[in-house]
């Protein structure tokens, strides 16, 4: 393929974008159907205890009120909440779509009212009165791994869900042989994912087709077919699930939650459209979050700063259930904790524990930012132990562009990477040398200037199927129509990331047509062939590359056509700018003309197969480790601990790029939620296990004036693990942002003596620091 | 209560609850959609829509209170099916992905360069603090505001 095509590799403006700034795009909550009922779920306030009674009484005689269902009512009705994540020997609690008899965290659903309106189903949710009967709480993860920790599910007899040990290596004589062993206990803040919208569920039940067709604002419609049509025992070809628009994801639409089987089944009771909106407040009770590790690691080093051997011992807070992916984060957290050096010897012992808390999940970079986070801080633990710079520890122990594929003691094969040419990119734009000299001046005033640098590599493109609970392939669909017009069918499920624009990009480009001839279409799987969705920076590097294989094919067939249609030998075919020229004479025919005479077949070769359509669906044989450098400039206030950040700049390579414009924006809006975990974010539940950061109030998504301007550039190392060449990039930000402005502002505090602080670093706590 | 007021240059007679609130009153009853609610506590900034040439978060405002106002969502900023230039600037400079805080961004940025026509880096960054981004990481934001500002100025 060409990547200095007409589209392909240019800044396009994106075609979403007419409707979405008119507002005349729809979101879940946009779709209204003639006589929906409206249904407002009740949830917990405790954070574990058992439910004595309900009393629904006076809510069923609400006004407006249609139905209210209890736990009771869809026990062995609908299935648990599914997880899909699968490790030896792992505890899965029985997760009910309303409770049954029990409670384990705030926010739990326990009862659904259905009304004429919402305002009238809110009216009555107010109206139930749940008899609790509190039970002991446990919050801290660590705590909760205990022998003398309430236990949250009895049948286990412990909160630990699972044990988890990975890596390979020597990893006793690796410590054996060290000169010197950091060690440092490392705290990663449960986050909130937040997407702008909500999650919101309208499903609609046609008793006489025996057909459903639900509307969720996903990342997965497909897999959410399967597993909701699985929970309501029904035929999964009889529901159809439709994705609109999605105001974001970021993971946390990455799931499967108990409204939506919850909805589907009161559809199938009322015979109405059902719709619930997720309200902010129960979008921080009840969708996951993400990150919530707490672990201590430890680095075997030699004075020269050759590194030996990573041990990380680590509790993972999984909440009080399994969520659709729950005990898979940590495990990724495991795979990427080699970061883009050479660690010969790595061992993870990962503890999973429950806890009176929302689930964590895929949260952007998903375990990865973990294990970048924590390599990363390391690195600047061991520099400043080994008294070397933190650039040149990085560098030491980094694999030269000829080692790759470059196998890794946690068993993975990074594809390929120049880490030094982003590294060298970087500290030039940084001008490195000059600012660590203004850093010294500005200390000997008094100034708190920071200086953090981080090196990282992800893993994206996921994946190989063998490595994902539902396979990781993805599918695409070319379908060239009779008028020429060209519609493509995928299998992800864009939500903000621009697909619509980038594989119109690809056909025009491939089939030499003009972009605004494509029809990109994606989440409805009654029109879609079954898709794994949009997640694991995949959707353009599995994704696109099923469009590039389909579209191969349909160049194919036409080509058979064109050489019969210009009676030319099929092999002496060029087939450029849309027009397939044939020798001797270059006489052509578009392919068009091709698209019309393969659907009315009048002169076609023999058992040629009309239509011209085909469908591909893409295995990738390895995950694709997308890298780059990111160094951020932060000055601390003296006087009140405020961070202010000067400079940052990130040097990303995300492999080929299909459109810079957004690969551009996806680096931006990264960063901002890597830098908000470093800076602002934390959700906090007290000793109760009461949620303290219910609200936007109180939990610090941040804001235009919280943040700097991002100075971004790039180094292009191509992948062949598929044919775009493309790596993903939708999780490189974030992975990069939170350690460079650790590092940042920890390295400002050095004067003070400081060498780790726990994220977020809010200023009250860099003034308690610096005041202590 | 029976109340009256114009949604984009055209009238509404209607009976509401006293408690409904104004976006719920442009998305439930006028069926304006672009309007979006983000979190009902006035943090976000999704329902900011103009009321009588003032921007306001529709999520907490009544609808009796905008009776007898002139009310502008985002469906009443193109004309004649020409984009306004702050919708032109969005799209131009890649200022939205996934769009949803995008109609509630856009009408406060018409605010914004209402009453300050040349805003620098630091006051756009200061005169959209009312509205949450969770994709862009407000970058691309500032340069559409930027452009926009262009543009109208052009435009005088
Ligand atoms: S919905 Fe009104 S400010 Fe968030
Ligand atoms: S574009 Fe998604 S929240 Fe702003």
């Amino acid at each position: 393929m060409s990547f200095l095509a007409k589209y392909i590799g240019q800044k396009v403006k994106r075609t979403e974008d007419p409707r979405l700034v008119k507002g005349i795009g729809h979101y879940v909550d946009d779709i209204k159907l003639a006589d929906t009922l409206h249904v407002v779920i009740l949830r917990s306030q405790y954070a574990h205890a058992k439910i004595v009674s309900i009393n629904t009484d006076a809510a069923k005689t609400s006004p407006g009120v249609v139905a209210v269902y209890t736990g009771a009512d869809v026990a062995g009705k609908v299935g648990f909440v599914p997880c899909a994540a699968a490790l030896p020997g792992l505890n899965v609690p029985k997760y009910p779509v309303l409770a049954d008899g029990k409670v384990a965290f705030v926010g739990q659903p326990i009862a659904a009212v259905v009304a004429t309106d919402k305002y009238k189903a809110r009216d009555a949710a107010d109206l139930i009165e749940v008899d609790y009967d509190p039970l002991d709480v446990v919050t801290d993860a660590e705590a909760s791994a205990q022998s003398d920790s309430p236990v949250i599910h009895e049948e286990f007899g412990t909160n630990v869900a699972f044990t988890h040990q990975a890596g390979t290596g020597d990893i006793d004589s690796a410590f054996a042989q060290a000169d010197k062993i950091v060690k440092e206990k490392l705290n990663h803040q449960r986050l909130a994912p937040i997407s702008m919208e909500p999650r919101g569920v309208l499903a609609h039940y046609l008793p006489g087709e025996e057909q459903m067709t639900l509307w969720s604002s996903t990342q997965i419609p497909h897999l959410m077919r399967t597993q909701v049509a699985i929970m309501l025992g029904m035929a999964e070809n009889r529901l159809r699930v439709i994705t609109p628009e999605v105001g974001g994801g970021f993971g946390c639409k990455l799931n499967v939650y108990s409204e939506e089987a919850l909805l589907g089944w009161i559809a199938m009771q009322v015979h109405k459209p059902v719709k619930w909106i997720e309200s902010r407040r129960e979008n921080f009770q009840a969708t996951i979050h993400g990150r919530a590790q707490v672990g201590t690691c430890e680095i075997a080093v030699k004075n020269d700063g050759t590194l030996l051997g990573l041990r990380y011992n680590v509790t993972a807070d999984l909440g009080a259930y399994l969520q659709l992916l729950t005990p898979a984060i940590p495990t990724l957290t495991g795979l990427m904790l080699s970061g883009c050096y050479k660690i010969p010897a790595i061992q993870m012992n990962c503890v999973g524990v429950f806890t009176n808390k929302m689930s964590t999940d895929a949260y952007r970079g998903a375990g990865r930012p973990e294990a970048t986070y924590l390599v990363e801080r390391m690195m600047d633990c061991v520099a400043l132990e080994l008294k070397m710079d933190p650039v040149e520890l990085r560098r030491k122990n980094m694999p030269k562009p000829s080692e790759f594929p470059f196998p890794t003691a946690t068993g993975l094969f990074y594809d390929s990477g120049d880490y030094e040419k982003a590294l060298d990119k970087a500290l030039a734009m940084a001008d490195y040398q000059k600012l660590r000299a203004e850093q010294a001046e500005a200390r000997k005033q008094g100034r708190l200037i920071g200086i953090g640098v981080s090196t990282y590599v992800e893993i994206c493109a996921m994946g190989p199927s063998i490595a994902l609970p539902a396979g990781g392939w993805e599918s695409a669909t070319v379908r060239v129509e009779p008028t020429g017009k060209v519609t493509v069918l995928t299998g992800v499920s864009p939500h903000g990331q621009g697909e619509e624009t980038a594989f119109a990009q690809i056909i025009g480009d491939m089939l030499g047509i003009d972009m605004n001839d494509v029809l990109v279409i994606h989440g409805d799987t009654s029109i879609v062939q079954y898709g794994i969705g949009t997640f694991g920076s995949r959707g353009l590097a599995v994704g696109g590359a099923a469009l590039v294989k389909a579209a191969e094919k349909v160049v194919a067939k036409a080509k058979t056509l064109a050489a019969h249609l210009l009676q030319t030998d099929e092999a002496s075919l060029t087939f450029e700018n849309g027009k397939f020229v044939g020798a001797p004479n270059d006489k052509s025919v578009s392919i068009q003309e091709v698209a019309l005479a393969a659907y009315i077949p009048h002169n076609v070769p023999e058992d040629f197969e009309p239509g011209l359509t085909a469908t591909h669906f893409f295995e990738p044989k390895n995950f694709t480790f997308p890298s780059g450098t990111h160094i951020c400039v932060s000055e601390v206030d003296r006087e009140t601990g405020d961070v202010k950040i000067l400079r940052y700049i990130a040097v990303d390579d995300c492999g080929n790029q299909i459109n810079p414009m957004i690969v551009q924006g996806q680096i931006h809006g990264g960063i901002a939620q890597g830098m908000a975990q470093a800076l602002f974010e934390e959700v906090v539940y007290d000793e109760n296990g009461q949620l303290l950061t219910g609200e936007l109030m109180d939990y610090a998504v941040p804001k235009a004036h919280q943040l700097p301007f991002f100075e971004l550039d790039h180094t292009v190392t191509p992948t062949d693990v598929n044919p775009l060449g493309a790596k993903g990039v939708g999780e490189a930000g974030t992975i990069g942002s939170t350690p460079a402005t650790a590092n940042s502002v920890i390295d400002a505090l050095a004067p003070f003596g400081v060498t780790h602080v726990d994220l977020p670093l809010r200023p009250e706590k860099l003034w308690k620091l610096m005041n202590n | 209560m029976k109340i009256s007021l114009s949604i984009n240059g055209t009238s509404y007679d209607t009976d509401v609850e006293p408690r409904l609130l104004l976006v719920h009153l442009l998305r439930d009853v006028a069926g304006l959609t672009g309007t979006h609610i983000g979190c009902e506590t006035s943090i976000c900034g999704a329902c900011t829509v103009m009321i009588n040439g003032k921007t306001a978060k529709s999520c907490c405002v009544l609808a009796v209170q905008a009776d007898g106002a002139e009310v502008t969502t985002i469906e009443g900023m193109a004309q004649d099916g020409q984009l306004h230039p702050v919708q032109e600037a969005f799209w131009e400079k890649h200022g939205l992905q996934c769009g949803y805080c995008t109609p509630g961004m856009i009408m406060a940025v018409c605010g914004l360069l209402k009453d300050n026509p040349n805003p620098t880096d630091d006051q756009i960054r200061h005169g959209i603090e009312g509205n949450l981004c969770r994709c862009t990481g407000y970058q691309n934001i500032v340069e559409a505001v930027k452009y926009s500002a262009e543009k109208l100025n052009a435009q005088k």
